[in-house]
């Protein structure tokens, strides 16, 4: 495998046809590439998460970050955008969708792909990438990493429209790879289990971890949450479940 | 965890930002994921002038300890102001 790689700025459409910003990383060869959109967390599109996109291109894989503040903060650096949208109420589920399908759309488009998408998000992110693989018929994984408010609503000291997602279980399309820290309080290892058994109930092909040792964000190299071992592991993880549902 | 929660308060104000000084109307006041300090989470303000975009913005980022003792010195200072100034 080459390590050779080509990442940049692009324009896409996104939920109701708008034009929205994304950032694309992509292997030098002509493919044939699986593909992964890669959902930010809360705190934007920031250059944490354009290096975890730039890590899937490494590893052979299309990647496609879109900018879910792009209509709020066209431009503006990623913590301004990320303090405009919580200003205005944050990304509505409905948009978050439309954006993530037209991430997919766009990968399946290009030259190099192998026409199979994948999809992973971090922290709200992961509650969103369990919300495209309930919401988008034609993706084939989805990563969930760290979800909150999938199982339970937010507690009511924290009024949010952010609502909880299992009832939507019935309708996940995809396979999803579940990688949680034991020490979280968001989601609880209990909540954990509760959306392990909702998904072996409706007989939804996944797989769930929780590592010990690890709370939330162990993933987060550039915060004190991080923890090498189970980001280590989890990335294991990742890969081996992308080259199962994401290969030619 | 990000937390959702978000606090806005109608100010009249001023404030330097990167931009220089401008004036303010709105605050955001939430606890989630800093940008800047080492912490997991973090008790937040923006201080934003969304007329001028998105770049308009005074940002400060504490622990909770830290937010607690601005808030009560913000409350003490607001007591000892004199009755006549205090409109």
């Amino acid at each position: 495998m080459s390590d050779q790689l080509l990442a940049e700025t692009i324009e896409i459409k996104g939920f109701g046809g708008d034009s929205i910003e994304a950032y694309f990383a992509r292997p030098a060869g002509s493919g044939p590439y699986g593909s992964v959109v890669v959902i930010h967390h809360m705190p934007g599109y920031d250059e944490a998460t354009k290096e975890i996109t730039r890590r899937f291109a490494y590893h052979g894989y299309q990647a496609l970050c879109p900018n879910l503040y792009s209509r709020e903060a066209p431009g503006a650096a990623p913590d301004d955008a990320a303090a405009t949208a919580r200003a205005r109420g944050g990304v509505p589920d409905n948009r978050l969708v439309g954006d993530v399908e037209g991430a997919a759309a766009f990968l399946r488009s290009q030259p190099a792909s192998n026409s199979k998408v994948g999809v992973i998000g971090y922290c709200s992110g992961g509650r969103q990438a369990f919300l495209s693989a309930c919401s988008i018929k034609d993706l084939d994984a989805a990563v969930v990493c760290y979800g909150a408010f999938i199982v339970s609503d937010p507690p009511p000291e924290m009024p949010s429209s952010v609502r909880s997602l299992l009832h939507l279980t019935p309708n996940s399309s995809c396979p999803i790879l579940g990688l949680f820290g034991a020490e979280d309080k968001f989601p609880t290892p209990d909540e954990v289990a509760r959306l392990d058994s909702e998904l072996d109930k409706h007989s939804k092909e996944h797989d769930f971890h929780i590592f010990d040792g690890a709370g939330h964000g162990f993933f987060a190299v550039d915060r004190p949450s991080y923890r090498p071992e189970a980001a280590n592991e989890g990335w294991q993880k990742i890969w081996a479940f992308y080259a199962k549902h994401l290969s030619s | 965890m990000c937390t959702y929660v978000t606090e806005h308060v109608d100010v009249v104000g001023s404030g330097k930002g990167a931009i220089g000084w401008f004036n303010l109307n709105e605050a955001s006041v939430y606890f989630d994921h800093p940008v800047h300090l080492a912490r997991e989470h973090s008790l937040n303000i923006d201080f934003l002038q969304p007329k001028m975009g998105p770049s308009a913005r005074v940002a400060v980022e504490l622990d909770i300890r830290s937010a607690r003792r601005l808030a009560e010195a913000i409350m003490r200072t607001l007591s000892q102001v004199p009755e006549e100034l205090a409109e």
